[in-house]
């Protein structure tokens, strides 16, 4: 067993601080800020008082419980059992594979040498259960230095705080003079079951190795990586598919038992002469269906630049599902509405497999009173519809004609102006080579620009111009939406834009 | 309207090809308005529960018209929450996607916006489009800006142009513009007549187009002063 605790080494006294029923306390402190008095456990202002230029810092928990985590899978490299202890440690079952690694002291000192390499102090310590590692590695006098010849006489010589009773147990069992492992040890068991009950047996029995408790190693799922190997290449685009349909299925099966639906599949073609051919294809709802993966595949390969070259054909074929995500399994009969749903999803991804993510697009509504930024088009592969609606679109005023164009120009189109009335729309304008005349007009509607966005903006005249919207519409009826960029006070000379078409 | 639907034997028929032709180039806006209006009385209402409209655009078209806003949508009174835009750069992907758009029974309209002659569309695409359409009864409207009308399978073809407004009155001077108006001519129908022109107006609250009152002045509201109109609206 290895146990290892994680801490950080500087040079300057460090600690973090963390609220413990209402008062910061330290929750953790480096090697320098321990030499110099300080401990977990002490009041902030306490440490403090006693070292003034103490660097505190707040402690992020689910930030180490994320990094312990991490550490543990680079563990899964010594060991196939791995389990987590929180706060700060790890527990490998080293049984069976420590031999690889030159024995218990030779892994010891490769996972020391490893964590140091990453910044982390580590101090590890083996035993025939976890308890005893742990306690060993925690309580231990020798403070983790591998293998220790005589565990049991370590263990015996760990004070009573290494079986993690009470506190209240802890206290009698040194009130009657029990100050180490070994003096609980030498009491009848009976009489400690008695006294202290039984948790403080069993405790004391897995410390001394005389019972096991399992282990339970986090669990890392297999990857969805599928592989067909030919001892002659095939070129056939009829092989290939063949073969791709069947490694699908074979996906769909493993996927099926861990109720997963991939979203995301890749392809990998191996040619004899050592090239590669990499397809990947993305869904807009987990799937597990071979014959609809296979069309999107044959979107993707139907839209490739150059087309695929078997050249003297594929010795290895490789599925991968890099993502995929919980999908239960169907009902056989889809009522009506689920199926439009599906059908739908499937169009979404064979346009978007085709055309590129970012072809099809939904609106989204954003909170902006800036019209250009009143709405956000998201890839629709991405984003199904009321997934996140905060916004509404804006309804419509009653009896009132439409007041937002249809269509907007981004970066709005600058527009000539040949009569200007002050205060107004222009009576003519020239767009695009073309004169227009305003018959009706309505307006101004006016939208501030956004000073807070800007750097000393709320001083006046530096948050940005101010714009005056007009809807006109001209001889022929055709509707547009122009502006005024700047209010007079604002510029000397504001310029005009075509910002919008209304129907 | 009651003329229109009765010419076209009872509205825009589903499960089939309906081009719109913009009069002029600068009747694009008009004639996509157009396009969407009827789109969503084809994909039911506009409301809730309605089947999606997917909408395609060629590159071209937003460029010369700008962004499709989900705001303006609402302000005709449909529901963007449902739809899909998407933009095409070459026509033979814009025509493929508007196919695979028809295929899909669960859309409500597939709405093509096209510009300039396309070469690609030419009968046999247009047959296709039909076939497909028939096949799932999904509707496409073939909105087709700068381009001269050729031979296709469409079950009706329409020329749209923008129209005078019924103008508001505001307490400032002139008149504001009304609800949109559009001038259309039913140029063919499959068997039926044709060469018939309205002018309408789109009701957003009914989602319905009605005669439009050409000219005419809509009398102010009795709930609501006429200076309502001139008050400026400020947002900040």
């Amino acid at each position: 067993m290895i146990e290892q605790e994680n801490g950080t080494l500087h040079n300057a006294p460090l600690a973090m601080v963390t609220k413990v029923r209402g008062a910061l306390r330290l929750g953790a402190v480096n090697g320098a800020a321990r030499d110099r008095g300080m401990a977990v456990g002490m009041a902030l202002a306490d440490a403090r008082a006693v070292l003034p230029d103490l660097i505190v810092a707040e402690m992020d928990e689910q930030a180490d419980a994320h990094w312990l985590m991490r550490l543990a899978r680079r563990c899964g490299a010594w060991s196939p059992h791995v389990m987590v202890t929180p706060p700060d440690g790890l527990v490998m079952e080293s049984t069976g594979v420590d031999h690889l690694f030159g024995g218990e002291a030779g892994l010891a000192a490769q996972v020391e040498d490893a964590m140091a390499d990453i910044g982390m102090t580590t101090r590890v310590a083996m035993a025939a259960t976890s308890e005893a590692a742990q306690a060993l590695v925690r309580y231990g006098v020798h403070n983790g230095q591998g293998p220790v010849a005589d565990e049991g006489g370590a263990i015996r010589a760990l004070p009573i705080a290494a079986l993690g009773l009470e506190d209240e147990a802890a206290l009698a069992l040194s009130r009657a003079g029990l100050k180490t492992v070994g003096d609980v040890a030498g009491r009848s068991m009976a009489a400690i079951a008695a006294r202290f009950g039984g948790e403080a047996v069993t405790a004391l029995r897995r410390l001394l190795g005389e019972e096991q408790a399992p282990i339970a190693p986090i669990i890392r799922p297999r990857p969805l990586r599928f592989e067909r190997r030919f001892p002659e290449p095939i070129g056939l685009q009829s092989s290939i598919a063949a073969c791709f349909l069947d490694l699908m299925h074979q996906a769909a099966g493993e996927m099926a038992q861990r109720d997963l639906g991939g979203r995301r599949f890749a392809l990998t073609l191996f040619r004899s002469d050592g090239a590669r051919h990499r397809l990947m294809i993305e869904t807009g709802l987990p799937t597990r269906d071979p014959a609809l993966v296979l069309r999107l595949f044959d979107e993707r390969i139907a839209a490739l630049a150059d087309p695929l070259d078997p050249g003297f054909g594929y010795d290895r074929i490789t599925l991968l599902v890099p993502l995929a995500e919980p999908l239960l399994a169907s009902q056989s009969a889809l009522d009506g509405e689920e199926k439009q749903e599906a059908a739908l999803a499937e169009l979404i991804d064979r346009l978007s497999t085709r055309l590129g993510p970012d072809a099809l697009r939904r609106l989204v509504p954003q909170d902006s009173h800036m019209p250009e930024q009143a709405q956000y088009a998201v890839a629709a592969i991405h984003h199904a519809p009321g997934h996140h609606a905060p916004i509404a679109w804006p309804a419509p005023a009653q009896g009132e004609p439409p007041l937002r164009p249809l269509f907007l120009f981004d970066p709005p189109q600058q527009v000539d102006i040949i009569a200007e009335v002050p205060d107004g729309p222009p009576h003519r304008f020239r767009w695009r080579g073309t004169l227009y005349e305003v018959s009706r007009f309505e307006g101004p509607e006016r939208i501030a620009a956004q000073w807070w966005r800007r750097k000393e903006g709320e001083i006046p005249g530096m948050g940005g111009l101010t714009r005056d919207y007009y809807r006109v519409e001209d001889r022929h009826g055709r509707r547009y939406w122009i502006f005024r960029h700047g209010l007079y006070e604002e510029k000397p000379d504001p310029h005009w834009y075509m910002h919008g078409l209304f129907a | 309207m009651e003329a229109m639907d009765a010419a076209l034997g009872g509205g825009l028929a589903h499960g089939c090809l309906h081009e719109i032709y913009a009069a002029e180039v600068g009747d694009g806006a008009a004639a996509a308005g157009f396009t969407l209006a009827a789109a969503m009385g084809m994909c039911g209402g506009g409301m809730g529960g309605a089947r999606p409209l997917l909408w395609l655009r060629s590159r071209r078209a937003v460029g010369a018209l700008g962004v499709f806003q989900g705001a303006g949508w609402a302000e005709l009174g449909g529901a963007p929450d449902g739809g899909l835009v998407g933009v095409v750069g070459d026509t033979m992907g814009l025509l493929r996607a508007a196919v695979d758009g028809l295929r899909c029974a669960a859309l409500g309209a597939v709405v093509v916006e096209s510009w300039g002659t396309m070469r690609e569309l030419d009968l046999t695409a247009s047959r296709r489009f039909a076939l497909a359409a028939e096949q799932s009864g999904v509707p496409l409207l073939l909105l087709r800006v700068d381009a001269e009308p050729s031979p296709s399978a469409a079950r009706t073809r329409w020329q749209v142009s923008a129209a005078p407004s019924c103008a508001l009155p505001q307490a400032g001077p002139g008149d504001a513009p009304g609800a949109p108006c559009f001038d259309i001519t039913l140029l063919r129908q499959r068997s039926g007549p044709s060469g018939q022109s309205w002018r309408l107006e789109w009701d957003r609250e009914k989602c319905q187009f009605r005669e439009a009152l050409s000219g005419a002045v809509v009398p102010a509201p009795l709930d609501r002063p006429a200076g309502d109109r001139a008050g400026k609206r400020h947002a900040a």
